[in-house]
């Protein structure tokens, strides 16, 4: 059967699954946008097209499923950048195609042509600049293939205009790609000498990571903790791959982990690490980290290893079939953990925990943001996905709210990208129509992608936005305030719209919160009704969030802030 | 640790960046690369990249799995420590002015250099040995006054795979 290159696209997205693209037209995807009039696969036309990626992303970090976006060359390409190295930073499955000038003109400085494919070299896990149109379909099998496989991450496949224009025969059953082996392969040995030292370890902790997610391994890091009654602390891509609200869960590490995280990771004496790779956020100084502990470290991608912290023992591999190995191996040779030192180390976790209590004075006629967070969880039961914008709000999310079940918490970690809540946000609630979702927002990561409010309204997308408004970029200001003697240089945002105005102009609804009292109704309210509403809380302008690792400082030394509750 | 040059013999697909990749991918993590030499192997789609860098076997280890991540990629090895022979090829423009004249033909014929090119004006020499022999050769050079010159990177192969 011969078809037009835009023709073998939309069949190649059916091919993979794909009921779902987030894209902005232009110049050179006219013939792709022509097909998809015809097409049943859903398109939700954005209002930029980082926020089409970021939606991607969102979709894909819910679902599990490789998130697809489509744009134009030039501008529309470059747009996608930020999103782009987002994805990336968190491994995360996406395909974005780009419309590119012909390639008889690639190279000229034509109109709207951008090298995307040089751009996003660095930023992408793999990218194709697709020159015939005889290569397209296997082009776009083998890039659904990377993004999804090994270490998951962002593809960006490069469209010239007249190549979606071409004809060539095409056979769906006849694409042959590239061979990549990803079997599984055990390593005993290994798993062996995990035994003699969970044999020997008097404290053994695990701390889980990103890779637990991506990997669908959080039932089996779970069924080991709880099997063998180890703690578990976890990074900030990681919260939900173990639940939050389990005992032996102590919260996220690092320079806004718990204090009682912190002073587990410094003082164990074993450390299983699965699908982390140690950011400078997670470890505070390196040289003091984990410090008397024997360090295991399950990881797929071998550059995660060794990297930041030195690991005693690596095991690179899938971490679900590595964990699943690790786990028959435990029971067929009878691991059982000693009750008495596994009881006292417990104990003294829970000392740790009662001396220093994750906590927050909600006293007064002031919203605290973390009780909003609090309240959303209670109002929710929980069952809601959130997605976060970056700054405080963020660390307060994870400090607050506990997430029980993988992919339920989407936030971008790596890279730290103020706007990414919102289209993220959009993205999930695409996939899960019938889910809570919520974006957890500042009032000044909102402003950077706030146009997406009318993709939401055009589509009746309800996404809730809880907007956490200090009149702060608070985050940086709690930074002027520790370590620059509070010179806010630039962080206030009192100068901004009337969100509720602004709300309602987009056609979504707007609430203002000012009282303590009216957060909880706000939020009932705000589920009660189906469509995307903005609730604009104003909370306690220059709270911030404790505990916290100075730069340059060991987890074990924490400023606990000033708050009453330390015992 | 111990900083030395490692040479390290990679094995890619030959696609239209491949090379942009690699050096990427090393500059943006901040590594070095000292020497570099590419060429097609007996099959056209593969090719054989071999780069010096000077690290720690800590670094260099980074290097590996950094490149082992990109999808072009088919294998690194380190033949740093696996036995191997090593070359490199410089060519050599020497100027026969009036006063090297005599001096230089000398040189070649006592040296037994290779003559490549040359004329009432120039003659052009091919030197090839691993990093050492061409050093040293270079430093009998240098006195007859070089006015130009090529080096390519090193090749390397080791003896058994
Ligand atoms: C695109 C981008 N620009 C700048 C930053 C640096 N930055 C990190 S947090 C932050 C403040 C965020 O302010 P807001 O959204 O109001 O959140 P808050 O910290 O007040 O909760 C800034 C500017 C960033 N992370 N991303
Ligand atoms: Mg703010």
């Amino acid at each position: 059967m011969k078809l037009k290159g835009s023709q073998i696209l939309l069949e190649m997205l059916k091919e993979e699954k794909v009921d779902l693209i987030f894209g902005y037209p232009g110049g050179a995807v006219l013939d792709i946008y022509d097909q998809l009039y015809k097409s049943k696969i859903k398109h939700i036309l954005v209002r930029h097209e980082q926020g089409a990626v970021h939606a991607a992303d969102g979709y894909a970090r819910a679902t599990g499923r490789v998130g697809v976006c489509l744009v134009t060359s030039g501008p529309g390409a470059t747009n996608t950048v930020t999103g782009i190295a987002t994805a990336n930073m968190d491994s995360i499955p996406i395909v974005v195609f780009t419309g590119q000038v012909p390639t008889t003109l690639i190279g000229n400085d034509a109109f709207q042509e951008s090298d995307i494919t040089g751009i996003t070299r660095p930023c992408t896990k793999h990218n194709f600049l697709v020159r015939s149109v005889e290569e397209l379909a296997a082009t776009i099998k083998e890039a659904f293939h990377i993004a999804r496989s090994g270490r998951p991450g962002p593809v960006l496949v490069d469209l010239p205009k007249n190549v979606m224009a071409a004809e060539t025969e095409f056979d769906p059953a006849n694409i042959k790609i590239r061979n990549y082996d990803v079997t599984h392969k055990p390593v005993p040995k290994k798993l062996s000498q995990v035994f003699e030292l969970l044999s020997h370890a008097k404290k053994p902790l695990l701390m889980t990571g990103g890779g637990v997610i991506l990997g669908r391994a959080a039932s089996e890091l779970t069924e080991l903790a709880r099997k063998y009654q180890v703690p578990v602390t976890g990074t900030l891509m990681g919260l939900g791959s173990f639940p939050g609200t389990d005992p032996l869960w102590l919260g996220m590490l690092g320079m806004h982990g718990t204090y009682h995280a912190n002073m587990a990771v410094s003082h164990c004496d074993l450390l299983i690490a699965v699908g982390v790779r140690f950011d400078d956020r997670v470890t505070g100084t390196i040289e003091t980290f984990a410090p008397s502990a024997h360090i295991v470290q399950i990881d797929i991608d071998p550059s995660s290893i060794n990297r930041n912290v030195v690991v005693e023992l690596p095991i690179i591999g899938e971490t679900k079939a590595t964990l699943n190995d690790l786990l028959h191996f435990l029971a067929e040779h009878i691991y059982t953990p000693n009750k008495v030192t596994r009881n006292e180390w417990l104990t003294e976790i829970k000392q740790w925990k009662e001396k220093v209590p994750q906590g927050y004075c909600q006293n007064g006629e002031i919203i605290k943001p973390q009780y909003v967070i609090e309240t959303l969880h209670k109002v929710t039961k929980g069952d809601v996905i959130v997605t976060t914008e970056v700054g405080q709000n963020q660390m307060w999310t994870a400090q607050f709210f506990k997430f029980d079940k993988p992919n339920t918490f989407i936030t971008s970690g790596g890279l730290g990208t103020m706007g990414y809540g919102l289209p993220a946000a959009i993205g999930v609630k695409c996939a899960f129509p019938d889910k809570n979702v919520v974006d957890i927002a500042g009032d000044g990561s909102i402003q950077m992608n706030i146009q997406e409010l009318a993709t939401a309204a055009q589509y009746n997308i309800a996404v809730k936005v809880v907007l956490l408004n200090n009149g702060f970029l608070g985050m940086v200001r709690q930074w002027q305030e520790l370590f620059y003697e509070k010179r806010y240089s630039h962080t206030d945002m009192t100068y901004a719209p009337d969100f509720v105005k602004l709300a309602e102009a987009f056609g979504i609804v707007g609430m203002r919160i000012t009282k303590p009292a009216d957060v909880e109704k706000a939020l009932r309210d705000a589920f009660a009704v189906d469509k995307p509403v903005l609730m604009d809380f104003r909370v306690s302008r220059e709270e911030c969030v404790y505990p916290m690792v100075g730069p340059g400082e060991s987890l074990s030394q924490m400023d606990l802030g000033t708050r009453e509750m330390i015992n | 640790m111990e900083k030395k040059e490692h040479i390290i013999s990679i094995l890619v697909y030959n696609k239209p960046d491949v090379l942009a990749r690699i050096a990427g991918t090393l500059g943006g993590k901040g590594y070095n690369i000292e020497s570099l030499s590419v060429n097609t192997t007996t099959q056209y789609e593969i090719s054989k990249i071999v780069m010096t860098s000077i690290g720690n076997q800590a670094t260099i280890s980074r290097i590996e799995n950094q490149l082992q991540r990109l999808v072009d990629v088919i294998s690194v090895d380190d033949l740093t420590n696996v036995e191997s022979v090593h070359r490199e090829m410089v060519l050599i423009r020497l100027d026969l002015t009036d006063d090297k004249k005599e001096q230089i033909k000398k040189a070649v014929d006592d040296n037994q250099w290779k003559v490549i090119k040359s004329n009432e004006d120039y003659v052009i020499l091919e030197i090839t040995g691993d990093k050492a022999q061409v050093d040293l050769t270079m430093a009998r050079l240098e006195p007859l006054g070089i006015a130009d010159i090529t080096r390519t990177g090193l090749v390397a192969l080791e003896l058994k795979n």
